[in-house]
Order: structure tokens, then C-alpha cells, then sequence
């Protein structure tokens, strides 16, 4: 038996990679190729050596910095050419490779370029806003002052003195001089102050008006016609011209303070209408002026983020690759001469030769006179877990995964879970017309696969999109299994010819009363569509569905023990073969394998015996004639051996297995009751950073409790778990009685009616309840699960799930994970 | 109805509550602290917090940094964490969250009108004020001469307005008298929170009157610290003491005829609670006082979190990053300045 197991083919996915802990030394002048060479090799995972330094006392702390600040100044320009709206041309152009240093400084004046367009711009941009505000204020105050000139002429007439204030307003500083001549001093008049303000300030600001002038005060205001952008977010604002009419000097200061502090800028405008319309004018032509430096100004900038955007993904990626291979150099020890860089790590076996080449090359493209040592050593901390998968297998490795990462070298379930996974779904989701429409999605999912693995997807669709192998399988196996139960949406098809059954007379009167006859052999492939609508169709279906849930539950627990068979034949350990899969092999099968058993005899010879009888009193009263139960010869000697067997085996698995461990460890340690004196020269050896390192104890208690949990676990799991089974015939059964309601209550109920607009109406209910419940909610239900009876019915059988991934440094992870 | 808050508590504050909680699991730990103490220049810090949850804030700042950077980009984090629970929150939270901000309102009217004062220009005071205690008039401030105009002007707006009904003067304003009124309006808004928090009863209370009695001790022993010597009276002294807290009354009487640190001493003395902080002063010294305090306050504050269904988790939420804020700041300063052998001095742990 052994040997043939042990000269069975060795499975790929079955057990992780084979790892091996190794040392590199490396001197310092090849240590960034070398680190970069492993990054695009992607098959070494390194430990941190350092890990009680903190980031900024390690090593290539520096370069580390500088990375961060060039990638702060991509991030500049990525935010800068977003802003702009450009959109950059994607094509990777070709240019020969640049050093950092070079790309440093290149970044450094491209910063500096840009920071220096933008500051320009800001400013034209302000005399722009300046003047354009200038303008308005100019168009609607003066309209106000007309207005009020008109009303009272002769009052108003040392209506003329008007503020000016504007400290930072240099660009028509020298056309307004000359309106600044002083005007006639007048103490008592009225005077105005005429601005404008941002329109979500405009009640408040004129209720501080109001109540720093004791209300007296008169405030016009009107909308700017053109939105103003604001400087600092670029966004549009609205704005409102207004005017303060008041008088007294005090009142003044007091204005301008809370014009000021509201933000408001004020303009003055003169009286005369002749001066207004000479200084509109002049505004009007400075504006035109500056608009066209502004263009200019927006073109070139836009040149200049254009020719930096060509670039822009590239260099990204190369700051992000340094900035990684610092990060691992930040992981390595320097050796004692200082000359040397010392790392360890994790690569599977079949990747040395990889890795030495890799190592050579970067030995050689940096002219280093000595090689790089790559060194095995033997670790005591378990290994990572490596599986190689495809884009076919990963999804269903990562079913697994997300229960726990497998032990190093542990039976792994992917690989049965690749089929098991999309049949137990389809028993639960069999109707091929919804698996059709699955298998219609799944393809789309994979023709278009290359578009669709470039692009940032949502998260539904990356779901989907990821488990597009999963959903195929899955609905292939729902078309089969629908072909079984023979529903489309739930309805029954005649495809492997005709029914085995039909009516006894021609009027067919009695098919509901009395039933059918059979009159042909059994229908070649599934359920009879007979069954369809028949007064015993549901306890036909579910007899069968149930039975079958069993079957299949009961198989996949046996594949469950047998794996942990190969686990323990494949770590040696006969005492889990012996005192722990032997009893559980015999513990189900002796109870929910005679079931098993008793059913494919119920079907095989078409008995009328009933199960729950048979399998209660074989508990209750094993020695009692079976009577017309009795399914075939020697049934009751048989069951009451199965009965002792079953007994048996639960104080086989829960004693005898600690106690032999706790000799075994008493044998080891004989004569070594005083243990080992940690000399100080054992604890030299000892790398306090290092993978060796590690005390057992035994704790017979420990031990003798975790059996005993794990006896009872499976004792009780045997029930609970076979039971547990039973949902893929519920499920099953919901998801036909859904269908069947939706098409005979909806669609049917529809179709009865001869009116098109209630037919129409009929099908989209339809439609949508297949498509939304059916095909979505459905699909999701039985996805759980399924994944739930892998989970817990099948992998607490063998699996341990406690290992920890292989995390190599690899830069084809990097881009992922960033932005 | 005490004792009952697990019933309903959730209903309304269940979601924010998690949301503080999950807040305060970020806040910087020994481990962070003693790592940020051995930093060498501001480079060093910045790129140490950028593994904390600050990092998102500081990562785009361009390199030559300033300390005022760093304290501004973390003070800024704690602001957007703030409105975001404002914005979730329902009454009566929403209430206890604005009365939080109204001590930095204070600080900040204080601050505008000292700076008016002095003459100093208005954006650079504005940028100076707390991001909490920002009001929508507050630039305006510089327009008011004396209290009445203050209040009349500004002030009635805010919810600060019935603090101010013991502080209106037609005085004009000197730095005695905005000290005086800080102290009023500070003393005003304490009694009030007491009185809201007292109103919500439950757990809130019982935490919150602890947290607020010890504020209102340490500004009255502050007040008195800081008026020796001065020409308040002990009358005018008395007055900024808040109507409650562990000193009340029999305390402030002693508090307010104390002429030296020796004296104020020994009235702290008498209150257990307070013994330990003055035991570990020398006689005469009241430099590391604040110190001593800030260290009992945060004590006090991490047993907030030690019960649930309460909204002194907020206030306590808010006090701890604020002094982390201040431990950063300080950090930041010694490194800076070159005073690295200062570092310890100020900084309070939390965890």
C-alpha cells in the first residue's frame, strides 16, 4: 500500500513548493543590481533583519527620503496635469533608460519650472480678476449712482469724494492717480464706497454694515454678470457688486475694516459719467491685453505638463521600483567588515538556479570583483506557502486562501475544490436555463479578458471578474445538473425522448387521480418529465434530492480522511494514521456509509424499506428483527458489527494517542531530566534575529484536552456535518419552487390574457425576477453555500489552514498595490 | 436613566462611537514617541509619521518642512476627523460636539483682539487662531474698540453671546481687561457645559463633571498662579472661579487670599485627588506644573474610554490629539532648535 502510494505521480498543486532558507552576502557595490535583478525575478521573499530599528535609523534611510520626495514631485505633476484636464498620451515612449540621479534632477527643474509657471499665472490671473472686477463694479455701481443722482441732484452735490483702497492694486495704480486728486473736503457729506463681494457673504456683510453704523447707512447691491475664479481652487465664483452710501470719517475706517476682514474689494468709481466711460474703456482694453498673456501663459504651461505627462507613468514606476529596492536593501544586516551586506530569505528550490543566474548577472554588470554568496541554511520557523497557479487555478486557491493559508507542504483542497466547488454549487442551482445564462456571462467575462485585466474595475466587478473561471465551471455543472432535473426556468423538456409514462385512456381524466402507467423503459437521462405537475412530484424530487445530498456528503467526508491519510503518510506520522484516521474511517462509515449503502440498495432494487426505521432502531434496538425493512440477507448481524465498530472507535481516536505521545516524549528525554545548562557560549550561536530559534514543551494536559476536542469534534461532526449536507437538497428545492412561481404565477398568469400590454408587462416582471433573483441573489446563496460546506464539512476533516503566504519582492506586485 | 444608556445608546451614537473609538486607536504610542524623540531633523519626523495615520496629510509637503507645517497639516487631520463626526452626529451629540470648539472660540476672540491691540495685521492673526474656533465674522473683531461694541458687533452672533452678558463694559479694551473677559467667558462656558452635561444625565454626566471639575480646578489654580502680584483683587479674583469642581466653594475662599505658589500649595494639598500632582513638585517651583497637569488630565481622559455609551469619549477624544498636536509640536521645536536634550520635558505620553 505504501508503495504505491509512494510511486503515485506527484501532483502540482497538491503541496506548496519546496522552500529553502538561504543567506546572500553581498557586497555593497553590487547590492542595488542584485536587489533589483531579485525585484524583477520576483521569487525571494527577504526577512527583516532590522526589524527593532526604527525607518529613519536603518541604512539607505536617505535614499529611501529621496524616493519619497521625487515621488511627491510625480504626484505634483499628476495632480497638476489633472487639473488641467490634459489628457496625456498613454504611449510609452521610447527613451533610453535614465539613472535616478539624472531623473532627480530632471524632476527638480521640472518643479521648479512649473512652480514658477503657476506663480506667474496666479498673478496675471489676479490683475486679471482685479480688473475684471473692476469692470463690473464699474458697470453696475455707476448705474447705482446715476440712479440716486438723478433722484436728489441738489442734496447730493458733495456726492463726489469717493474711497479708494487698494494696497495691492499696482497695474492701474497710475491711471488712477489721477483720480485720487483730493476731492473737495467735505466732513459732513455723504459719501460712498463701492466694491464687490462674494455672493454667499453679501447678508451677512451687510448686517455688520448695518450695526457698525447704527443703520446709517444705505447698501445697493446687484449680481456681477460673469463668475470670477478663484485663484487658490480654481473653481467659479459668484459675486455682488454693492455700494455703502454713509457719512462721517469714522464710519469709514470702520467700513473698510470690515470690508477687509469680509474679503470684499473695493473699487473706486468716479462721479462723472464721461470718466467712468474713459475708464471702462482703459480696463476694458488692459483686460484684453492680459487675456492674451494669460493664453499664452496657459499654453506654454500646458506644453511644458504635456512633455512632462509623456514621461509621467514611466518615471512613477521607476521611483516606485527604487523606492522598493531601498526599502529591502533597509531589510539587510551589514556584516562586520562593513564591506559586505548580509540577507536572508525565503525561494522555493526550483527558483535557485534562477536566483544564482540572476545574481551572477548582477555580479557582472556591476564590474564587482567578488561574487555574491548565496548560501543554503536550515531554519526552524516553518517555512512559507508557495503554489504556482494559473489564471485558471488562482481563483479557487483563493476560495481556499480566504478559509487559511495551508500549512508548508500540506495537503492543499484547491485542487479537489476546482471541480467539487462548481458541482455541489450546481446541485443547488441545477436548471440549464439559468446555467445558460451564467455560462453566457462567464464568457463574456473571459473573451474579453485581456480588456479587461488592464483596467481599475469596481469592486462587484472585480469580484466577478476574478472568479470568471469559478463561474464558468460553475455554470457548465448547473446545465448538467439541469439536464438531470430536467428544468428549464422550470419547465420540463422532452430531449432524450419520450416519457416513460402516460395515461392509461385517451381522455386522460384520472392522470391526477390515479397516476400514469409506465409503459416504456425509464426515461434514458434524468428525471422523467412526467413528474412535472404530478400529484407526487415533490416527494418524488425530494426523496431523490435528498438521498443524493447524503451520497455526495458522505463521499467528499471520505475524501476529507483519506486526505488526512496522505497528510500524515506524507509527514511520517504513523501514530495520526493509526490512532486517528483508522477510527474516523471506520467511525463514518459504519454509520453514514452503511446509510450511503443502504440507499444505492434502495435504489438499485427498488425496496420499499424505510431508512429512518432501519437507521433509529439500529441505534435503539439493534437486535430486533428488522422485519419488512430488511433490505437485503444478513443486514442485522451486520448492523449491530457496524454498531460495536462505531463504539469502538471513539475511545480509539480520543486515548490511545497522547498517551504514546507523552511516551515518546519521555523516551526522548530520558536521562536528560535536568536539562540543558544554556552555556553562554550555546547562546552566542544563537541569532537573536535569526529563523533558529525554538523550545518545545509538552504539556500532557494540553495535549489530552486538544484530543479530546478534536474526538468529540469529530464525533459529533459526523452527525451535524452529513445533516449539514442536507442544504444542497434545500436549496434545490427553493431555487425550483422559485422558478416554477415565476413562471407559472407570473408568466403564465400573463400570457392567459389577450392583451399585449399585460403579456409585456408579464415578461418584464419575469424577466427581471429571473435575471435579479433568480440568476443574482440565487447564484449568490448557493455560492456561500457551497463555499461553507468546503469550508467547514470538508476541510475540518484534514486541513489545518495555519501556514503563511510566500510574499516575495517582486516589482510586478508593486504597481498594483500603489495609488 | 441611568444605567440603561445600552438600551437606546446605539440607536443614535452607536456609529460614532465606533468612529472616536477607531480615532483613538491611532493616536501615537510610547513606542512612536520614544522612535520620534530620537529623530534628527524634521525629515526624520515627517517620515516617521508618514507609517502613522498622519501620513496621508503630510506626504505632499515639499521637503524643506517648519515645524508650524507639520503642526498645521495634524491639526488640519483633526479638524476634517471632527466635521466628519459633526456631520453624522444627531442631538444631543451634535450640541455636546460644538460645545468642545467653544474654548478655542475663546482663545480665538482673545487672541484677534489682543492682536488688534498691538496692531498687528489681520490674515496673520487669523492664521494664527485654532481651525475649531473659527466663527463666520471673526475677522471682524479688529472693528470692535471696547466690550460693548465686541459684542454688539460680533459677538451676538456666536454661541458665545450669553457668556458675554457679565463682561459688558463700555471699557475699552487693555490687556488686563481681555484677560479678565477670557477668563469670564472662560468660566461662563465651563458652568454651561457642566449644566448641558448634567442635563443628559447617565453616563455622561458622571464622566464629563469629573473631566470638566478637573478643567475648572486647574484654570482656578492657574488664575490664582497667574494674578499674584498682579492688581486683581481678591474679590475680582474670586469671580473667575467656576461655581463647581472639587474646590468649590470652601476651596476658591482659600484659592482667592493666596499670595504665593507656597500658599496655593498648600490649599491643593488638602484634596487628594490633587496631592499627587503637587507631591511631585519641589517648594516654590510652578514651571512644571502644567505639566503635572497635563499628565493627570490625560490619565483622566484615557479612563474615559474605559466605559461605553457615553459622549465623554468625544471630549476625551479631542483633548488627547489636541496634546499630541502639542506633543508633536514640541518635538518638532526641539529638533528644529537643537535642543534635543529638552525633548522629554514637555511631552506627555498618552498611551
Amino acid at each position: 500500500m505504501d508503495d504505491f502510494i509512494d510511486n503515485l505521480p506527484p501532483m502540482d498543486l497538491l503541496r506548496s513548493e519546496k522552500m529553502t532558507f538561504v543567506q546572500l552576502i553581498i557586497p555593497v557595490e553590487s547590492a542595488h543590481r542584485a536587489i533589483s535583478y531579485l525585484g524583477e525575478l520576483g521569487l525571494f521573499q527577504f526577512r527583516d533583519l532590522n526589524a527593532d530599528k526604527s525607518p529613519f535609523q536603518r541604512t539607505f534611510v536617505n535614499q529611501v527620503k529621496r524616493c519619497a520626495e521625487m515621488s511627491r514631485k510625480l504626484r505634483f505633476f499628476k495632480d497638476q496635469i489633472r487639473r488641467t484636464s490634459l489628457i496625456s498620451s498613454m504611449h510609452p515612449v521610447l527613451q533610453p533608460d535614465i539613472e535616478l540621479e539624472e531623473l532627480e534632477i530632471q524632476l527638480a527643474e521640472h518643479e521648479h519650472e512649473l512652480i514658477e509657471m503657476n506663480s506667474n499665472s496666479e498673478k496675471l490671473r489676479q490683475s486679471y480678476n482685479e480688473l475684471l472686477e473692476f469692470k463690473m463694479v464699474l458697470q453696475k455701481a455707476g448705474g447705482f449712482l446715476v440712479s440716486s443722482n438723478n433722484h436728489a441732484v441738489s442734496e447730493d452735490r458733495e456726492l463726489d469724494e469717493n474711497v479708494y483702497s487698494n494696497d495691492g492694486y499696482v497695474e492701474t495704480a497710475s491711471l488712477l492717480e489721477q483720480e485720487m486728486r483730493p476731492g473737495r473736503p467735505d466732513q459732513s457729506g455723504l459719501r460712498f464706497i463701492s466694491g464687490i463681494i462674494c455672493n454667499s457673504k453679501v447678508l451677512r456683510f451687510e448686517r455688520m454694515l448695518f450695526r457698525a453704523t447704527r443703520g446709517n447707512m444705505l447698501f445697493n447691491q446687484a449680481p456681477a454678470d460673469e463668475q470670477i475664479m478663484d485663484p487658490l481652487s480654481t473653481e467659479m465664483v459668484e459675486k455682488t457688486v454693492f455700494v455703502v452710501f454713509f457719512s462721517g470719517e469714522q464710519a469709514k475706517t470702520k467700513i473698510l475694516k470690515i470690508c477687509e476682514a469680509f474679503g470684499a474689494n473695493c473699487y473706486p468709481v468716479p462721479e462723472d459719467i464721461t470718466k467712468q466711460r474713459q475708464l471702462t474703456r482703459e480696463v476694458s482694453s488692459r483686460l484684453a491685453e492680459l487675456e492674451a498673456t494669460l493664453d499664452a501663459g496657459m499654453r506654454h504651461r500646458n506644453k511644458a505638463l504635456s512633455s512632462v505627462g509623456f514621461h509621467l507613468a514611466k518615471w512613477m514606476s521607476m521611483v516606485r521600483r527604487e523606492k522598493a529596492v531601498y526599502d529591502t536593501l533597509n531589510m539587510l544586516n551589514f556584516d562586520v567588515t562593513k564591506k559586505c551586506l548580509v540577507g536572508e530569505g525565503w525561494c522555493p528550490i526550483f527558483a535557485k538556479t534562477q536566483i544564482q543566474e540572476a545574481l551572477q548577472r548582477a555580479t557582472f554588470d556591476s564590474n564587482s570583483q567578488v561574487g555574491i554568496i548565496f548560501h543554503l541554511m536550515d531554519a526552524v520557523e516553518s517555512p512559507p506557502t508557495y503554489f504556482r497557479t494559473n489564471r485558471f487555478t488562482s481563483a479557487y486557491q483563493e476560495i481556499v486562501d480566504a478559509y487559511g493559508v495551508a500549512r508548508y507542504q500540506e495537503a492543499n483542497p484547491a485542487v479537489y475544490t476546482v471541480i467539487t466547488f462548481p458541482f455541489l454549487f450546481a446541485v443547488m442551482f441545477g436548471d440549464w436555463g439559468h446555467g445558460i445564462c451564467l455560462l453566457l456571462g462567464a464568457l463574456v467575462l473571459i473573451a474579453r479578458e485581456s480588456k479587461l485585466s488592464g483596467q481599475k474595475l469596481g469592486s462587484f466587478m472585480e469580484m466577478l471578474f476574478g472568479g470568471r473561471y469559478v463561474l464558468l465551471l460553475m455554470s457548465l455543472f448547473s446545465i448538467y445538473c439541469g439536464l438531470i432535473y430536467n428544468e428549464f426556468f422550470s419547465v420540463p423538456y422532452h430531449i432524450f425522448g419520450e416519457s416513460a409514462y402516460k395515461c392509461r385512456d385517451s381522455t386522460c381524466h384520472d392522470a391526477h387521480t390515479t397516476g400514469l402507467v409506465k409503459y416504456q423503459d425509464t426515461y434514458p437521462f434524468g428525471v422523467d418529465p412526467s413528474w412535472r405537475g404530478s400529484r407526487s412530484e415533490l416527494p418524488f424530487l425530494n426523496s431523490l434530492k435528498m438521498k443524493m445530498s447524503i451520497l455526495l456528503g458522505v463521499v467528499q467526508m471520505n475524501l476529507g480522511i483519506i486526505l488526512s491519510y496522505f497528510n500524515s503518510h506524507f509527514f511520517g506520522s504513523s501514530i495520526d494514521i493509526r490512532y486517528q484516521f483508522v477510527p474516523q474511517m471506520i467511525f463514518l462509515n459504519s454509520l453514514f456509509g452503511y446509510l450511503a449503502l443502504l440507499i444505492v440498495i434502495k435504489w438499485c432494487t427498488g425496496s420499499q424499506a424505510d431508512l429512518y426505521h432501519v437507521m433509529i432502531y439500529m441505534f435503539l434496538s439493534p437486535t430486533e428483527d428488522l422485519g419488512e425493512n430488511q433490505l437485503f440477507w444478513g443486514q442485522r448481524p451486520l448492523q449491530i458489527l457496524l454498531l460495536l465498530l462505531a463504539l469502538v472507535a471513539v475511545p480509539w481516536m480520543l486515548f490511545p494517542k497522547p498517551f504514546i505521545l507523552k511516551k515518546l516524549h519521555l523516551e526522548r528525554f530520558q536521562g536528560r531530566t535536568y536539562g540543558m545548562l544554556g552555556t553562554s557560549e550555546m547562546d552566542l550561536e544563537v541569532e537573536p534575529d535569526s529563523a533558529r530559534q525554538h523550545h518545545e514543551e509538552f504539556n500532557f494536559s494540553e495535549v489530552f484536552v486538544h484530543q479530546m476536542i478534536h474526538s468529540i469534534e469529530f464525533v459529533l461532526g459526523a452527525v451535524s456535518n452529513t445533516a449539514s449536507y442536507l442544504r444542497l437538497w434545500a436549496l434545490s428545492l427553493a431555487h425550483s419552487e422559485l422558478s416554477t412561481v415565476f413562471y407559472e404565477k407570473v408568466l403564465l398568469l400573463a400570457w392567459g390574457y389577450d392583451n399585449l400590454v399585460i403579456r409585456l408587462v408579464g415578461l418584464a416582471v419575469f424577466s427581471f425576477a429571473t435575471a435579479f433573483i433568480l440568476l443574482m441573489m440565487e447564484t449568490l446563496s448557493a455560492f456561500l453555500h457551497a463555499l461553507r460546506l468546503h469550508w467547514v464539512e470538508f476541510q475540518n476533516k484534514f486541513y489545518h489552514g495555519d501556514g503563511y503566504k510566500f510574499r516575495p519582492f517582486s516589482f510586478a506586485s508593486l504597481n498594483e498595490d500603489e495609488d | 436613566m441611568y444605567g440603561f444608556e445600552a438600551l437606546t445608546f446605539n440607536i443614535h451614537g452607536g456609529y460614532l462611537e465606533a468612529i472616536v473609538r477607531g480615532h483613538r486607536a491611532g493616536l501615537l504610542t510610547a513606542a512612536d514617541y520614544n522612535n520620534l524623540c530620537q529623530c534628527e531633523t524634521l525629515e526624520d519626523i515627517k517620515m516617521h509619521l508618514s507609517a502613522t495615520e498622519y501620513g496621508p496629510y503630510l506626504q505632499n509637503e515639499p521637503s524643506p518642512l517648519h515645524t508650524t507645517t507639520i503642526v498645521e497639516k495634524c491639526t488640519l487631520k483633526l479638524v476634517d476627523e471632527y466635521k466628519h463626526m459633526l456631520c453624522q452626529a444627531t442631538e444631543p451629540l451634535s450640541t455636546f460636539l460644538e460645545y468642545i470648539t467653544y474654548g478655542h472660540m475663546i482663545d480665538n476672540v482673545v487672541l484677534i483682539v489682543t492682536g488688534t491691540l498691538h496692531e498687528r495685521d489681520v490674515q496673520e492673526l487669523l492664521e494664527k487662531c485654532h481651525p475649531l474656533g473659527m466663527f463666520d465674522s471673526i475677522a471682524t473683531l479688529a472693528v470692535a474698540q471696547n466690550m460693548r461694541e465686541l459684542y454688539r458687533l460680533v459677538l451676538v452672533d456666536t454661541p458665545l453671546a450669553p457668556y458675554f452678558s457679565e463682561c459688558i463694559t463700555s471699557e475699552d479694551l487693555d490687556d488686563m481687561n481681555i484677560e479678565i473677559m477670557r477668563n469670564t467667558l472662560y468660566k461662563a462656558y465651563l458652568e454651561d457645559f457642566y449644566r448641558f452635561c448634567q442635563k443628559l444625565g447617565g453616563a455622561t454626566a458622571e464622566i464629563m463633571s469629573d473631566l470638566l471639575a478637573f478643567e475648572a480646578d486647574r484654570r482656578a489654580v492657574n488664575i490664582t498662579i497667574n494674578s499674584i502680584g498682579t492688581e486683581l483683587t481678591r474679590d475680582d479674583r474670586r469671580k473667575l472661579y467656576s461655581s463647581f469642581g472639587l474646590l468649590y466653594p470652601y476651596g476658591h475662599e482659600e484659592l482667592a487670599v493666596s499670595e504665593d505658589v507656597d500658599q496655593v500649595r498648600a490649599v491643593m494639598e488638602k484634596y487628594p485627588p490633587y496631592q499627587s500632582i503637587f507631591s511631585k513638585l519641589s517648594y516654590g517651583e510652578s514651571q512644571m506644573l502644567d505639566k503635572a497637569f497635563y499628565e493627570e488630565e490625560v490619565k483622566r481622559l484615557c479612563l474615559a474610554f474605559e466605559q461605553q455609551f457615553h459622549y465623554g469619549v468625544f471630549f476625551a477624544y479631542m483633548r488627547l490629539r489636541e496634546q499630541e498636536i502639542r506633543n508633536l509640536m514640541w518635538i518638532s521645536e526641539c529638533v528644529a532648535q537643537n535642543q534635543k536634550s529638552r525633548v522629554h520635558d514637555s511631552v506627555v505620553f498618552i498611551f
